[in-house]
């Protein structure tokens, strides 16, 4: 049979997604994995909900692709002494479901069920979500608030680099090219947890504002969307802890983000919404 | 590469990182399944991979290998629930349908109109309007409360 793709090359045109540029090879272990990053310098892809995208609008460049999602010692959720393990490959329907996280980590139940649709659930990975390194991503607020600590690991070390020292700028972090995220650890969160998203819609929109808080002995607050990397409002934080008023509180969050206008917003917009959220996270979980 | 494609087994050769949808379509011939962004938004591309669904889309070849695919194809021309789509007119342009229905067929017992919407919520419609498309739905998880069939070998 001669497929419709290579009737459409013959007639010269351009079928709608190129992979010709392409060479995606499949890791079947986690050291195949790693060894594969270390020597042939190739991008992982996992859930494929970001890459593909950018696939399906032409703005991937022709790479060299390491296929993981085979790698199941990297899915699932754990719990380890008192830390809640969180493989790289874990879905976020794999943390909707999860047990473990409604008891000690159910804010990122909460930004998972906000993550486009089911369809998208049942394919984006946490580790995705962090190694993209959107300053939009989902979860990125919740793993800023509670300090967690992602877990890097090359053919030769493991090291684990807490998640406020991880981005170093958009899109980037401190992750180096033949290095994986395995996992993501968080020990165990004292208070009330809290998280908003603000989207056009509940499902299948890209965070206009995103943040994630916790009410513990002293706050701890996130957000996304209003900076390029994800931030921890640390300033805003102090004068809380510190017995400042909501509205202190609120001056200072508007120094401490610097959100821009963008197709899904303004900035304007975004201060505006970032203060609202705070006042709300501080009534919320108030008493 | 082997997979099981609506309870039969295939060996298809194409490139590891085309698009599942388009393998779908373009090498199996099953064109039922529709693109409709190419970017993970509409679901009218749904299918069920080991049961659950996703955005063909946006699924390299290579990840569905040894996995059981299902797409509309697969429950015949004869499902409650496609019926339920012409009874109650769920479908108008009928681009997003396969994807509405496949999505659907996932829900569990007695579902609220919530549940609907919830698994739904990937999928977008821009004509026929949610209304007919929830009803659908939920008249057949009332009336028929067999498990989704498809076809096997």
């Amino acid at each position: 049979m001669e497929s419709g793709r290579r009737v459409a090359a013959k007639r010269g045109e351009r079928v709608r997604t190129a992979i010709s540029g392409l060479d995606l090879t499949r890791a079947r272990s986690l050291a195949d994995a790693l060894r594969v990053v270390r020597d042939e310098q190739r991008t992982p892809i996992a859930g494929a909900t970001d890459l593909y995208v950018a696939l399906n609008f032409g703005t991937l460049k022709p790479s060299l692709l390491v296929d993981i999602w085979g790698i199941d010692g990297l899915r699932g959720i754990s719990v380890k002494g008192d830390t809640l393990v969180i493989g790289a490959l874990t879905t976020y329907t794999d943390a909707i479901k999860s047990p473990h996280v409604a008891k000690r980590l159910p804010m990122l139940a909460d930004a998972s069920r906000l993550v486009g649709g089911p369809q998208i659930q049942n394919r984006g990975t946490i580790g995705g979500n962090i190694a993209n390194a959107s300053p939009a991503g989902d979860s990125l607020p919740v793993f800023a608030a509670v300090d967690a600590v992602v877990v890097l690991k090359s053919v030769d070390s493991e090291r684990r680099v807490p998640f406020r020292d991880f981005y170093t700028g958009y899109r980037t972090s401190v992750m180096r090219p033949d290095e994986l995220i395995v996992a993501v650890e968080v020990a165990a969160v004292e208070g009330k947890q809290w998280f908003r998203k603000v989207g056009t819609r509940a499902a299948q929109a890209i965070s206009k504002i995103v943040v994630a808080g916790v009410r513990g002995d002293t706050p701890r607050i996130a957000y996304g969307s209003v900076a390029p990397t994800v931030v921890r409002a640390r300033e805003t934080e102090r004068v809380l802890a510190s017995g400042g008023s909501i509205d202190d509180a609120a001056a200072t969050l508007q120094r401490e983000i610097a959100p821009i206008d963008d197709l899904r917003s303004t900035a304007d917009y975004r201060r505006r919404v970032s203060v609202n959220l705070l006042r709300r996270f501080w009534s919320d979980t108030a008493s | 590469m082997r997979f099981a494609l609506n309870g039969h087994e295939e060996d298809v050769d194409a490139h590891p990182a085309a698009r599942l949808l388009d393998v779908l379509r373009v090498e199996c011939g099953l064109t039922g399944t529709k693109e409709g962004c190419g970017e993970g938004e509409c679901g009218a591309c749904t299918v069920l991979i080991d049961g659950a669904p996703v955005c063909s889309c946006l699924v390299p070849f290579s990840q569905v290998e040894h996995a059981h695919v299902i797409t509309i194809e697969g429950l015949g021309d004869d499902h409650p629930l496609q019926h339920r789509f012409m009874d109650e007119v769920g479908a108008q342009c009928g681009i997003c349908t396969p994807g509405m229905i496949m999505a659907a067929l996932v829900l569990g017992k007695n579902p609220t109109l919530d549940d609907v919407k919830t698994a739904l919520a990937g999928n977008l419609c821009r004509c026929t309007g949610y209304g007919a498309i929830y009803r659908a739905v939920l008249k057949w998880k009332a009336g028929d409360e067999s498990p989704p069939s498809v076809e096997s070998e």
